[in-house]
C-alpha cells in the first residue's frame, strides 16, 4: 500500500491552504522562510533570547524585515507594498513561517502592523496613506527615516486587565483656539507594549477626561510630539524574547487630527468618529488569526525534529546497521509514532482552521467596506443602529442558505441570485462565520496547541528539556503559553463564542454542514466526515437542550453568566470547527492534487496519510465534544427521561461512527516510520 | 564607455541538498527517488552566474538578463518564487528533465537552440553565463557545448571575477591549480563564462523585483515547450557512494590534539 513518501511540501500546502494561484503570497512566504531559517535561527541558537533587553543583536531583525520585504507586506502598492487587496492570508502565512523557527520574531515582524491596524481599519484616508507610506522602507534615492509603531491598548498598571472597556489612558483638550485645530493632551501608561524599543509612533487607546471630548478614542502619538515619550522599563518576560516589550509612559500634546478615523465638532464638543472599542473590535477581529497560527506552526515544525531524534536515538552503541533498532530507533516500538501522529493531527487541524479563517477575512474585508458604504448612504450611523439594521438581514441570509442547500433544479433561481448579489446578505453570512472561526482558532490553536506542544517535548526522550533540544522545541512550548494569552486571553475568546455561537445564521449553516458531512461520510468515510457530522449533531442538540432545560433550582442552563455551561460548549465547538476545516482541506487536495504534477506523484500516499490524520483528529474531537455534551446534559440533572433517551441515542450513534478510527491511527503511525525526512534540520540547534 | 550586454544565464534546478538523493530506475530511465516531491533550488553554480549577471547588467545601462532553464515547469515555478525576488531577469523555460542523468550534449543543444530563438537577442552583445559545474552532476561540459553550438569560441571556465573595463574589454579570472587564477583579457562579447563561485553573495529577497519578474515568469511557464531528450548513455547500475565512518569516542581530548589529527589526516 502506498504511504507517505516525504513530508508534505509547498505544493501540497498551497493547494490545501488555497494559495496555489497567488504568486505574490508564495513569494512573501519564501522571503519569510529564508529569513526565519537563517538570521532568526542564528539569533536563537546564539542565545539572543537570554536577555529582556532589546540589543543590537536582536535589532538585526528589523533591517532583515525591511530588506526581505516583510515590512511592506501590510501596505497597498500605492503605499509601497506589493500585494493588492486584503492581506489576511498573506500575513497569516508569514507569521506561520517565522514562527516555524521563532514566534518572537514573528511578533516583532507584526508589531508595526498591529500599530497600523487601527489606522488601516478605521483611519482616515490621509492617516492611512501617511503612516503606511512612512512605514515602508525608503526606496533607493529616498532620504527619510522609516516609521515603526507600537500599539498601546488598555492594560493598566500595576495589574493587567482583560476588560477592553477599562481604559486608564486619558485624553483632554490642551488648547483650543478659535478657528484652529484643537490640541489634545494624551496621558497614557502602557504595559507589555510590543515594539516599544524602536517605535517612533504609537496608537493609544484613551478615554475622555474632558467634557469637550465626547467618547473614548484611539490617538496616534509620535516621539517628536511635545511632552514625554518615555519607552519605559523592559518587560521581564520569559517568552517571545526576540520581540521588544516595554511599559511606556506617554504624556504628549498632539493635534486632534491624530484621532484615528477623525472627528466632528458638535455643539463645541469633539466627537470622535469611532470609539476605541469600535476600532479594537475591528482590529482584533483580524489580528488574532496570525497568532493562532503561530502556535500551530510550532506543532507542525516539531514533526521533523522529533522523527529525526527518534530514529537516531539508538544509532551507534551496539545497534547493528540494517537492524530495526538501528534504522528506526525508538520508532521500532509504535508508541512514539502514535503520539507523534496525534501531534501532527492537531497541527493539521489547527492550520486548516486558522487558514480558513484568514481566507474568510480576505472575503469579509471588501464586503465590510461595501456594507459600511451602504449603511452610510442609508443614514445608519453607529454600531448599535447598524446591528439593528443587520438583524433584519439575518432572515434573508437564512433564506439564502436554505436555497443554497437545495438541489439546483428545485430552488427558486431568481431569488437565489437576488439574495446572492445582496451585499448585506453576503456580509451577514461571512460575519456570522468569522465571529465563530476567529475566536475558535485563537482559543483552540493556542490553548489546546500548548498542551499538545508539551507532548512533542516529551517525545524528545533522552534530550528532555535541554538547550540543545533540536528545533528549539522548548522555546516553542514556552512561547505557546503566551500566545494563548495575548490578543485576548482564553476567557475572552470563550466569552465571544458563547454569544456568537447562538446566532441563527451560524446555526443554519451548521445544519447544512451536518447534512453535507453525513452525505460525504457515505462517499468518503476515510476522511472522518461521518464522525464530524455526528459530533456537530450532538453539539447542536445539546445547545438546543441547554436553551430549554433548567437545573433543579429552576434556573436556566444557557445563560450569559453561567460560564460552566457556555464556556465548555464553546470549547466543544472549537474542536468540531477544527476537524470540519481539516476535512475540507483534505477534499481540496483530493480534487486539485491530480492537476499538479508534483503533487500527483505520491498523491495516493499523501492523501491516505492525511486522511488517517483527519480521522484520528475527528475521533478525538468527537470524544471531547461527547464528553462535554454528556456533562452538560447529565451534569445539571436530573433531567427529563425523554430528553436523556434522545441524547443517549445520539451519543451512541456518535460512538458507532468511530469505527475504523484506531486503525487509521495505526496506519498513520506506520507511515511515520517510513516517511523520508531531510538528512539535517535546515536550521541550527 | 558603457556597453549594454545581452546576458543569457543557463541554470537548472536541483533537489535541495539537505536530502539523500537515492538513485532509482523508473519507466523513463534513471532518476532520483521522490525527486519531484522534494524541494528544489536553483543549481547553486548557476545561482552565482545569475547574481553576477544581474550585477553586471546593473552597472552597464541598456543590458538585459535572460535566465534559460530546463526542468519540469511545475518545479521551476516553485523555485522562481524565491529566485525571482533576487534579481531582475526574463525567464525562458524548457520543460524537460532536470536530473543528473541527462547527457550534457543533449542539454547543451537544447539550451543553445533556445538562446538562438530569443527574440531581440543581439549576438554581438551576447555573454552566455552558467555554472562551471552542477550540483546535479558535474559533467563540466554543458557550457562549453552551448558555446560551440552558438559559435562562441571565447570561453572561460571556473570564473570567479569578471571586470568590464571602460574600453569595452573584459578582464576575467579563472580558477587554476593551487588556489591561483589565470588572468585573461577578452576584447568583449560574445563570450561564454562558466562561473565558479564568483564574488557576490546571494542578494536579499526583494518582493518588488519579484512582482515585476513574475509578471513575465508566469506566462513564460505557461507557454513552455516540452523538450524531449533522446539518447545519452545507458547506466548499468547507479548507487550512492557508501559512507565510511570510523568514529572514535575519546573523552576529554584537547582541541589541539583533535586539530593535529585532522591536519595529519589531510596530509596523509
Amino acid at each position: 500500500m502506498e504511504t507517505l513518501r516525504t513530508l508534505p511540501g509547498d505544493d501540497v500546502r498551497q493547494i490545501m491552504w488555497r494559495f496555489a494561484d497567488r504568486y505574490d503570497i508564495q513569494m512573501a512566504l519564501q522571503s519569510a522562510r529564508s529569513l526565519a531559517r537563517t538570521l532568526v535561527a542564528r539569533l536563537v541558537a546564539e542565545g539572543a533570547r537570554n536577555t529582556h533587553e532589546w540589543t543590537d543583536h536582536k535589532a538585526q531583525l528589523l533591517e532583515a524585515f525591511d530588506t526581505s520585504g516583510l515590512t511592506a507586506l501590510f501596505m497597498e502598492p500605492h503605499q509601497g507594498g506589493f500585494i493588492e487587496g486584503p492581506k489576511n492570508l498573506a500575513l497569516a502565512l508569514v507569521a506561520f513561517e517565522l514562527s516555524w523557527v521563532d514566534a518572537g520574531a514573528a511578533t516583532c515582524s507584526l508589531a508595526t502592523n498591529l500599530a497600523l491596524a487601527p489606522i488601516h481599519e478605521r483611519g482616515t484616508q490621509e492617516q492611512r496613506d501617511y503612516y503606511m507610506s512612512n512605514c515602508v522602507p525608503p526606496q533607493p534615492g529616498e532620504d527619510r527615516k522609516i516609521f515603526r509603531g507600537a500599539f498601546a491598548l488598555t492594560e493598566p498598571l500595576p495589574y493587567v486587565g482583560v476588560e477592553t472597556n477599562t481604559l486608564v489612558g486619558k485624553v483632554r483638550v490642551a488648547e483650543w483656539e478659535d478657528g484652529k485645530e484643537p490640541m489634545l493632551q494624551v496621558d497614557k501608561r502602557g504595559r507589555f507594549i510590543t515594539g516599544m524599543d524602536f517605535a517612533n509612533f504609537a496608537t493609544c487607546a484613551v478615554d475622555t477626561d474632558d467634557p469637550r471630548i465626547k467618547t473614548s478614542c484611539i490617538v496616534i502619538v509620535e516621539d517628536t510630539d511635545e511632552g514625554l515619550f518615555d519607552r519605559g522599563a523592559p518587560t521581564l518576560k520569559m517568552v517571545h524574547q526576540l520581540s521588544s516589550t516595554r511599559d511606556p509612559v506617554f504624556n504628549l500634546k498632539v493635534p486632534a487630527s491624530r484621532i484615528v478615523g477623525g472627528y466632528t465638532v458638535k455643539d463645541g464638543v469633539i466627537v470622535p468618529n469611532y470609539t476605541h472599542s469600535e476600532i479594537i473590535g475591528a482590529v482584533f477581529h483580524r489580528t488574532r488569526v496570525p497568532v493562532a497560527l503561530m502556535s500551530t506552526a510550532k506543532l507542525l515544525s516539531a514533526v521533523e525534529p522529533v522523527i529525526r531524534y527518534q530514529r537516531q536515538r539508538y544509532r551507534g552503541g551496539d545497534a547493528v546497521a540494517g537492524t530495526p533498532k538501528y534504522d528506526l530507533g525508538i520508532q521500532q516500538k509504535p508508541d512514539a509514532v502514535l503520539r507523534l501522529a496525534d501531534i501532527w493531527a492537531t497541527g493539521e487541524a489547527g492550520a486548516s482552521l486558522g487558514f480558513e479563517t484568514a481566507r474568510l477575512f480576505d472575503q469579509l474585508d471588501p464586503t465590510e467596506k461595501a456594507k459600511d458604504k451602504i449603511m452610510a448612504e442609508r443614514g445608519v450611523v453607529g454600531p448599535k443602529s447598524q446591528l439593528s439594521a443587520l438583524r433584519k438581514v439575518e432572515k434573508l441570509a437564512i433564506e439564502y442558505l436554505a436555497l443554497e442547500s437545495m438541489p439546483e433544479d428545485k430552488r427558486d433561481a431568481a431569488r437565489f441570485q437576488e439574495l446572492g448579489e445582496d451585499t448585506l446578505v453576503r456580509y451577514v453570512l461571512l460575519e456570522s462565520l468569522a465571529n465563530i472561526l476567529c475566536p475558535a482558532c485563537k482559543l483552540w490553536n493556542t490553548g489546546h496547541g500548548a498542551t499538545v506542544m508539551r507532548e512533542s517535548l516529551a517525545l524528545m526522550g533522552g534530550y528532555g528539556i535541554t538547550e540543545d533540544c533540536p528545533g528549539f522545541l522548548f522555546h516553542k512550548w514556552a512561547d505557546t503559553q503566551l500566545e494563548a494569552t495575548y490578543e485576548g486571553p482564553e476567557a475572552v475568546q470563550r466569552r465571544q463564542l458563547s454569544i456568537t455561537m447562538t446566532n441563527e445564521v451560524f446555526l443554519a449553516k451548521l445544519r447544512i454542514w451536518i447534512d453535507q458531512f453525513t452525505l460525504l461520510a457515505q462517499e468518503k468515510p476515510e476522511t472522518g466526515a461521518g464522525i464530524v457530522a455526528k459530533a456537530m449533531e450532538l453539539w447542536l442538540w445539546t445547545l438546543e437542550f441547554l436553551h430549554r432545560a433548567k437545573d433543579p433550582s429552576g434556573a436556566r442552563l444557557y445563560h450569559n453568566r453561567r460560564q460552566n455551561v457556555t464556556f465548555p460548549m464553546a470549547d466543544a465547538l472549537c474542536w468540531i470547527m477544527a476537524s470540519r476545516c481539516q476535512v475540507a482541506d483534505l477534499l481540496e487536495l483530493a480534487e486539485k492534487g491530480p492537476e499538479n504534477p508534483i503533487v500527483a506523484e505520491g498523491l495516493e500516499g499523501t492523501l491516505g496519510f492525511l486522511s488517517d490524520l483527519s480521522m484520528v483528529q475527528a475521533a478525538r474531537a468527537a470524544g471531547e465534544c461527547a464528553r462535554i455534551c454528556a456533562t452538560m446534559v447529565n451534569g445539571f440533572g436530573p433531567q427529563d427521561e425523554a430528553e436523556l433517551t434522545a441524547f443517549d441515542k445520539l451519543r451512541s450513534q456518535l460512538d458507532r461512527s468511530l469505527s475504523g478510527a484506531a486503525l487509521a491511527k495505526d496506519r498513520a503511525g506506520y507511515a511515520l516510520t517510513q516517511v523520508m525526512i531531510p538528512e539535517a534540520l535546515d536550521y541550527p540547534m | 564607455m558603457s556597453v549594454g550586454y545581452h546576458i543569457v544565464v543557463c541554470g537548472g534546478i536541483v533537489p535541495d541538498p539537505l536530502q539523500t538523493l537515492e538513485p532509482v530506475k523508473g519507466p523513463a530511465g534513471w532518476g532520483l527517488k521522490n525527486e519531484l516531491m522534494l524541494p528544489a533550488i536553483l543549481d547553486p553554480w548557476a545561482g552565482h552566474a545569475l547574481f553576477e549577471a544581474a550585477n553586471l547588467a546593473k552597472s552597464a545601462p541598456g543590458s538585459k538578463v535572460w535566465l534559460v532553464s530546463m526542468g519540469p515547469k511545475a518545479k521551476l515555478q516553485q523555485v522562481m518564487m524565491t529566485i525571482a525576488q533576487k534579481v531582475p531577469f526574463e525567464l525562458v523555460v524548457l520543460d524537460g528533465p532536470a536530473g543528473g542523468f541527462v547527457e550534457a550534449h543533449e542539454v547543451g543543444t537544447a539550451l543553445a537552440e533556445a538562446i538562438e530563438a530569443l527574440p531581440g537577442l543581439d549576438k554581438s552583445k551576447l555573454l552566455v553565463f552558467g555554472g562551471w559545474q552542477s550540483a546535479s552532476r558535474g559533467a563540466g561540459a554543458t557550457m562549453q557545448i552551448v558555446g560551440e553550438k552558438l559559435g562562441i569560441f571565447d570561453q572561460f571556465q571556473g570564473v570567479d571575477k569578471l571586470e568590464a573595463r571602460a574600453d569595452g574589454t573584459m578582464r576575467i579570472l579563472e580558477r587554476v591549480e593551487g588556489g591561483s587564477y589565470q588572468e585573461s583579457v577578452v576584447a568583449g562579447p560574445p563570450a561564454v563564462l562558466g562561473w565558479a563561485t564568483g564574488e557576490l553573495p546571494e542578494p536579499p529577497n526583494n518582493p518588488q523585483v519579484g512582482m515585476q519578474n513574475m509578471r513575465l515568469v508566469m506566462p513564460a511557464l505557461q507557454k513552455a515547450k516540452p523538450v524531449k531528450i533522446d539518447g545519452g548513455p545507458e547506466y548499468a547500475k547507479v548507487e550512492i557512494p557508501s559512507q565510511k565512518r570510523e568514529t572514535r569516542i575519546v573523552k576529554d581530548t584537547p582541541s589541539e590534539v583533535i586539530a593535529k589529527e585532522i591536519i595529519d589526516w589531510l596530509g596523509a
